[in-house]
């Protein structure tokens, strides 16, 4: 062990409180969470194979034997398919959030955070949003193969900006969820399914990969209404794919609108809760 | 005046377990005090209460002349925790893993890129510094640990087990950093499983167990009520227990305890190897035929039997574990590791 003098000549501490600190602070565990990501590069690419996977399986499995608006074409059906892999794909990444969470607070860098003067949110914001990066990474890599398979889009490049956005910001609602899932298990193994299992029937009663007007009623309300099903009718629309549901529910009637309020208050409860959890996690 | 740390009647439950049962302390500026226990005395529950991570049920608690419960963050700008497992992100190299503790401390970047030199330098880990934590030793992850602990070199630390798991000589290292902090003029409060660690390190011993203090004093008063020395005999046979108890009760201080099917004796003696080598003389001269000798100075056990007729236990802290999301994974395997 070598000795040197404690004395360090530091600047003086930046300002601290308010919304500067919190958004420099999520800044500083979102670069951490970004440099992992780019030390376990088997986990970017496992994320990115699942819906590549997905694409190709739904597309060759029941392309041409589900019906879309009547037609049963195969590219008619991968068409419509996207908007929902899409959705499902950005969704599904958010057990990541979860088990990242998990996983901090099992090692014991929770502990760590919490002892800092940092803000309160930023474990969480810095996860969520480096996590929403990656998302966005596989997407990328989805568009790619989704063209390859005869995807096309009709309403111009902005409009599918905008459906992308829609897209990313669901994911980063969803993640808020996986976040408090994290939080309020035991093991990362247990936040992995944990975070996994409520987006099965979230992710399939809904108009993702079916019409959901062939639906039993009861089944069909579930779907109109879920949030997810307005993300990815706005996205059906804002691509110009086939498929768009004429159900007269309101959120399938005015998409855009209902997913960016879905996802909006969606971000708002969990984060309070998730922050919640947080503050008095671990104790 | 109060300490750099103290606390008054702290009370913390976990469903049916009082992990703190009204613990008082008062660790004045410039000191150490060694918090010694076994696990589950309570040791945990009290740094993580001091350290604004857990609330307790009730009582004071006030650190660097701040209340805790109050002004937990301004608390947190003041005070370094080493917690009981290093707690680094191992995929971030040493550099970026102190970087951004000095950033979350409210450093500017380059403060904190420029104080994680100097630690890296400090702790012996200047050529691991842009290698993953991940691919560091028990030891090397510890002196990070600790490193980041010290980002801001804050007036008051809190250790919590910081040698548990490390093999003697990085224990050694460690504690030598340890004083050397202490020596610039560090309020320390430390826990640890060890008397030995304790009587090394601590001004100050609180003996805790079942989340109260039974006991406080320097090191040499807890040896001192505990009895000391000792000499522990096993004879070869049986029949030659009567013979070397004769022998030893000679030397002692105090009764001889005889655990007949161990053919172990023991006797509280003062003198030391010196006395030893009397005893193995006398010994051989009966012609009792020795295993094994030797001179055993008091352990956490022999403090905690002196103290509350009962061997050390563990409890609470197991019921925290259950009670805390995350905790029971990381802490038990730790735990099996430094058996």
């Amino acid at each position: 062990m070598t000795t040197t003098t404690e004395a360090v000549n530091l600047t003086a501490p930046l300002p601290r409180g308010g919304i500067v600190q919190s958004v420099r602070d999520s800044l500083v565990i979102a670069k951490r969470n970004l440099l992992r990501m780019t030390r376990i590069p088997e986990v970017i690419i496992f994320g990115m194979i699942q819906p590549v996977m997905f694409v190709v399986l739904f597309s060759y499995v029941f392309g041409g034997s589900v019906s879309v608006g009547g037609n049963t074409s195969a590219v008619e059906y991968r068409n419509f398919l996207m908007a929902g892999i899409f959705a499902q794909t950005v969704t599904f990444a958010t057990a990541g959030s979860g088990a990242g969470i998990a996983d901090d607070m099992h090692k014991g860098l929770i502990d760590r955070f919490r002892s800092l003067p940092m803000s309160r949110g930023a474990v969480l914001t810095g996860r969520t949003l480096a996590d929403l990066v990656q998302t966005a990474l596989t997407i990328v890599v989805l568009v790619i193969v989704a063209l390859l398979v005869g995807w096309r889009i009709h309403e111009g490049i902005p409009k599918a900006l905008a459906a992308f956005g829609l897209l990313l910001l669901l994911g980063y609602a969803f993640s808020w969820i996986g976040a408090l899932i994290g939080l309020s298990v035991r093991t990362p193994e247990a936040a992995t399914s944990g975070g996994l299992i409520w987006l099965f029937p979230v992710t399939f009663v809904s108009n993702a990969f079916v019409d959901s007007s062939q639906m039993t009623p009861w089944l069909r309300h579930i779907a109109d209404w879920n949030p997810f099903s307005a993300t990815v009718q706005a996205c059906r629309e804002l691509f110009g794919n086939p498929g768009v549901s004429q159900s007269d529910a309101w959120p399938m009637q005015y998409p855009v609108w209902a997913s960016l309020i879905w996802s909006i208050v969606i971000i708002v409860l969990f984060r309070t809760l998730a922050v919640r959890k947080y503050r008095s996690a671990a104790g | 005046m109060p300490g750099a740390i103290y606390a008054e009647g702290l009370v913390k439950t976990f469903g049916e377990v009082r992990a703190l049962d009204g613990v008082d302390l008062d660790v004045p500026e410039g000191t150490v005090l060694g918090l010694l226990g076994p696990n589950g005395a309570g040791k945990t529950t009290a740094v993580r209460v001091l350290t604004t991570l857990l609330q307790p049920d009730s009582g004071k608690a006030v650190v660097n002349g701040i209340d805790v419960l109050k002004h937990p963050n301004e608390v947190r700008r003041s005070i370094g925790l080493s917690g009981q497992f290093a707690a680094v992100d191992e995929y971030l190299t040493g550099r970026e893993n102190l970087q951004m503790v000095g950033q979350l401390y409210q450093m500017s970047g380059r403060d904190a890129k420029k104080r994680a030199v100097e630690l890296l330098d400090r702790f012996n880990l200047t050529d691991a510094a842009d290698r993953p934590a991940k691919t560091y030793s028990g030891g090397m992850r510890r002196r990070l640990d600790l490193a980041a602990a010290l980002v801001v070199s804050p007036p008051v630390m809190f250790m919590d087990e910081p040698t548990t798991g490390l093999d003697p000589r990085n224990r050694q290292q460690l504690w030598e950093v340890i004083q050397e902090l202490v020596r610039g003029g560090t309020t320390l409060l430390l826990t640890t499983q060890y008397l030995e660690e304790a009587d090394h390190l601590a001004d100050t011993i609180c003996v805790v167990d079942h989340g109260k203090v039974i006991a406080r004093g320097t090191a040499d008063e807890l040896k001192a009520r505990t009895g000391g020395e000792r000499v522990e005999v096993v004879v070869h046979q049986r029949d030659q227990i009567a013979p070397a108890t004769e022998v030893l009760r000679g030397f002692g201080k105090g009764e001889v305890a005889v655990a007949e099917h161990t053919r172990k004796l023991t006797v509280p003696v003062t003198g030391g190897a010196k006395l030893l080598a009397e005893v193995i003389r006398d010994l051989d001269a009966r012609g009792v035929e020795i295993d094994d000798i030797g001179l055993r100075r008091p352990t956490l056990d022999d403090v905690f039997i002196s103290l509350t007729g009962h061997a050390a236990e563990a409890a609470a802290e197991e019921a925290e574990d259950a009670a805390r999301p995350g905790g029971q994974g990381g802490r038990g395997s730790q735990k099996e590791k430094t058996k």
